[in-house]
């Protein structure tokens, strides 16, 4: 009796881990990843954004130290996958790289800004925007540690 | 005359994203809701769960407003100002005005005017309206209204039908922005005795308990600056029936919303409000008009 029961936990264990696991992946197709542009059109995007927190004077100084090309590089791979692009992020977690930056909610809405506008400077439209925003708004959990 | 203004006020318009360096902008743009007509912030009409101006955690903002809707027989003019702390508090104080035209002078009190002072504390607690995007969980706050009304020549009627003077609403609200879909949905449940938001008393003879009332908010993000929405307000109705029938029956608010801001340090509403029906046993005519409101953050 016991064991079923623990079967059964465990069956419902997987399954959420594989919903989570899936939702965590991205999207399911790749019509985000086409709406932003495609591999072009998200290093675009990408090299904005960060070009502009690098010049931005509420975070710029959270970057002392990082390789601009290779985050750039990094940040591309993680949107690609996250919109449902052809790509694997294989990087650091968000919660590893980003702790000991002791970043706030003003540090991470500062970023939000600057990706805002570089996606202003690439005419994506603003719903489209805001389903790449969807996707990445979590990770404040994992990034916000003050 | 209209270039003069337009002169006096694109200075402080260009002028403001160069000073938005130093202060309290950590939110995301219209992410601070507008001010209300009771103060809190939040749609016109109700208070949402979330917290006023631009501060985030750690950091302290202010904003102040003021509102008018004149609609076809009375006159509404509404301001305050508000306080928040980060994210987790807000405080609010707010004055409401509403000059009672030609039912004023109808009950023999010509030029009659019903005042109210406000004061609001909302705590949020918990969620994110904006972040949490991958879960059903709204933003979650809890609010207090003091209100007190100077009732003016009106005061003897009010007791005879046994509303009182002041009151506290106490609401709930949940707030979620559905990033995907840019589209903010709110709920409010309020608990209440008010007669026309205050300005008519607190209960009445035949109801002077509590009732727990809904409210809902819906508005679309167009983009960063642009908002367009609908809110609709149910109203109890304690004054109804009165020893005066059902003269002061009064009627759910209701409109329909465009909000601008160019920048964090100022925003508009505009919309078309539906008050229904106001001492209609005097007056009536439904109540609309177009009510417009500037708020301004710091």
């Amino acid at each position: 009796m016991r064991s079923a029961r623990r079967l059964w936990r465990a069956g419902a264990l997987a399954l959420l881990m594989g919903v989570g696991a899936a939702s965590i992946a991205g999207a399911a197709d790749d019509g985000l990843y086409r709406a932003l542009g495609g591999e072009e059109g998200i290093a675009h995007i990408v090299d904005g954004m960060i070009d502009r927190a690098y010049a931005d004077e509420r975070i710029k100084r959270k970057f002392d130290g990082v390789n601009p090309k290779a985050l750039k590089e990094s940040i591309r791979k993680q949107f690609c996958q996250l919109s449902g692009g052809p790509c694997v992020y294989d990087g650091e977690t968000m919660a590893k790289s980003h702790a000991h930056l002791a970043l706030d909610k003003a540090d991470f809405n500062a970023l939000v800004e600057d990706l805002q506008l570089a996606m202003d400077a690439q005419r994506v439209p603003f719903a489209v925007q805001n389903r790449l925003l969807a996707l990445l708004a979590p990770m404040h959990r994992d990034i916000i540690t003050r | 005359m209209h270039h003069l203004l337009l002169r006096s006020i694109a200075p402080l318009l260009m002028a403001a994203p160069l000073a938005c360096v130093a202060q309290a902008q950590g939110k995301l743009l219209l992410t601070g809701g507008v001010s209300s007509i009771d103060g809190a912030a939040g749609g016109g009409l109700s208070p949402w769960a979330l917290t006023g101006s631009y501060a985030t955690a750690g950091q302290i903002g202010a904003t102040a407003y003021l509102t008018r809707l004149p609609v076809q027989d009375y006159g509404f003019t509404g301001y305050g100002a508000a306080v928040a702390f980060g994210e987790r508090a807000e405080l609010s104080i707010a004055r409401q005005d509403l000059s009672a035209g030609a039912t004023g002078a109808a009950l023999g009190l010509p030029g009659l005017r019903l005042k109210q002072t406000i004061l609001g504390a909302k705590v949020r607690l918990g969620g994110d309206a904006v972040l949490d995007a991958d879960t059903w969980m709204p933003q979650l706050a809890l609010g207090v209204e003091y209100k007190h009304l100077d009732a003016g020549g009106l005061a003897p009627t009010l007791s005879a039908l046994g509303a009182k003077r002041q009151g506290v609403d106490v609401y709930l609200s949940a707030t979620k922005l559905f990033l995907a879909q840019s589209t903010l949905v709110n709920l409010t449940l309020r608990a209440t005795r008010a007669n026309q938001n205050g300005l008519l008393g607190f209960g009445g003879t035949a109801s002077g308990s509590y009732s727990l009332v809904p409210e809902v908010s819906i508005a679309y993000l167009l983009n960063k600056q642009w908002a367009v929405g609908v809110e609709y307000r149910v109203k109890p109705d304690k004054l109804n029936p009165s020893i005066l029938g059902d003269a002061l029956r009064e009627d759910d608010w209701k409109d329909v919303f465009v909000a601008w801001a160019p920048n964090k340090h100022v925003s508009l509403t505009v919309a078309y409000v539906d008050l229904g029906g106001i001492v209609p046993g005097v007056q009536p005519r439904r109540q609309r008009g177009v009510y417009g409101s500037i708020q301004f953050a710091y």
